[in-house]
């Protein structure tokens, strides 16, 4: 199996890597906000609903709550399938966004009490506080624990061959197994460290951007 | 007739009782000192008027109408509304270190002529209000002596200008009567002469104020009232030369010769 040919497949296999995380990141991030909001919720019931959840989620492997997704409905009888790729993204979605909305806690409980006492007394509503005065600031001191999660995102997107799924790493163990090539694997792991190289530099990038303040 | 009527304000903290019945009145344009030791109650009473914390009893009047009761329930909505009638000016400044210092000053005027308006306003007249805020904020950030910072951040300005800017904050939102919650307390000492300077041109210019203290030769000097509190009442109440040139109680006679201690 030629150099290009090898390329061509585990390029095939980086594009479902690659839609696995970019839908992981734009469903789990404002998902992850409505779960701190419910887990930061003054409502204890609903608060306590939020954090059980949460629990859940962490404690329990990524891997077996996409197995879970998959053959769930079907077994449980609730007349639903979900297709391979959906199940996984499914699956990937809730488990980031609890890791997120842990992060948004931190940096929402890390704003001093003074900035919403600021706009309390400046006539602001709660919403008005939240969105034009805290959330920013909030953005700003998550970026770095942010950037460790998008980072473990980007080689917890291998998880998805569980079920089958011809991610990157499924794609190159196929060559493997097949043609009895070692080096494919050594490549793959060049696409992983290329890969989270960009995503680095983006969230440098962020970073500094959002220095242009202190505090 | 009084501009504002503090009565009865009850307030405990779980088993802690902060304020045990404070009653006083101001009138319009006068310059009300408190002073006390930390922890008899004199911020929590600014913090109650600004609503900030909520009375356990009592009410507050203003103008002749009864504002605030301990016993009425109140939506979020009407709590905002009473309390603009009050601006704060907080020890540590809060200014929303992301803004300009322009634009900490326009936020909150924009957002409540704007957001809160009865009807959709369109594209132009929001353009309109926007201008007509930036304009009176300049206004009020040059009285304030800053106008070389309208574009800085919070974070390049010295504690002393950063407060000035929340005194212009506060002004832009057009408050009946400004409290100040310890203003100078968070700065280095050669910082406090020039926001106390300004607190003065407020007076001079008419401007109510409440202004709790630990600087005795600014209230003395600058207030026209002075309550002496201590365990969560008013202890002393008079006029600058009566509080500190004959106090009559013994609390504040020694609270006033300790302050003196600490000077010499």
């Amino acid at each position: 199996m030629s150099f290009l040919e090898v390329t061509a497949q585990l390029a095939n296999g980086f594009l479902t890597t690659l839609l696995i995380f970019g839908v992981t990141l734009v469903g789990a991030i404002p998902l992850g906000l409505l779960i701190t909001l419910g887990s930061m919720s003054k409502v204890q019931p609903i608060k306590w609903i939020f954090k059980v959840f949460v629990w859940i989620i962490r404690g329990t492997p990524l891997m077996l709550q996409i197995i879970l997704v998959f053959y769930g409905p079907g077994l449980m009888g609730l007349g639903v399938k979900f297709d391979r790729l959906v199940a996984v993204i499914l699956a990937f979605i809730i488990n980031y966004a609890c890791y997120f909305s842990e992060i948004y806690r931190g940096g929402i409980e890390s704003i001093p009490r003074g900035q919403y006492e600021a706009g309390q007394v400046l006539g602001m509503t709660k919403a008005q506080i939240f969105f034009k005065v805290v959330l920013f600031q909030v953005v700003k001191r998550i970026v770095p624990p942010m950037g460790n999660e998008i980072i473990t995102l980007v080689k917890d997107t291998s998880l998805a061959r569980v079920i089958a799924v011809v991610e990157l790493v499924k794609a190159a163990e196929n060559i493997v197994s097949l043609k009895s090539l070692i080096w494919p694997l050594f490549y793959v792991g060049a696409f992983y460290l290329l890969f989270t190289g960009i995503v680095t530099l983006l969230l440098n990038y962020a970073e500094k951007k959002l220095n242009y303040y202190q505090g | 007739m009084a501009l504002l009527e503090v009565n009865g304000i009850f307030k405990r903290f779980g088993k802690t009782e902060v304020l045990k019945g404070i009653d006083f009145t101001m009138e319009k344009g006068e310059v009300l000192a408190i002073i006390g030791s930390s922890g008899s109650g004199k911020t929590t009473l600014l913090r109650c008027l600004n609503f900030l914390e909520t009375p356990d009893s009592g009410s507050i009047t203003l103008s002749g109408q009864e504002i605030y009761n301990a016993q009425g329930k109140y939506t979020d909505r009407e709590i905002r509304e009473k309390r603009l009638n009050f601006g704060l000016v907080f020890q540590s400044f809060n200014l929303f270190p992301q803004y300009t210092v322009l634009r900490n000053v326009c936020l909150a005027p924009e957002l409540m002529r704007i957001n809160q308006s009865e009807r959709k306003l369109s594209r132009q007249e929001k353009n309109q209000i926007k201008q007509e805020i930036e304009a009176q904020a300049r206004e009020i950030l040059t009285s304030v002596g800053l106008s070389e910072k309208l574009m800085n951040y919070p974070c390049e300005l010295s504690g002393g200008q950063q407060q000035r800017v929340a005194i212009a904050r506060a002004l832009a939102m057009e408050p009946v009567i400004l409290c100040f919650d310890e203003p100078t307390s968070a700065l280095d000492p050669e910082l406090t002469g020039e926001v106390l300077r300004v607190i003065k041109e407020l007076k001079d210019a008419g401007r109510t104020m409440i202004l709790v203290t630990h600087e005795m030769g600014f209230a003395r000097s600058a207030a026209d009232k002075v309550i002496f509190m201590a365990d969560g009442v008013i202890e002393e109440y008079g006029t600058p030369e009566e509080v500190f040139g004959s106090p009559k109680s013994e609390k504040t006679i020694s609270f006033l010769e300790k302050s003196l201690e600490n000077i010499t």
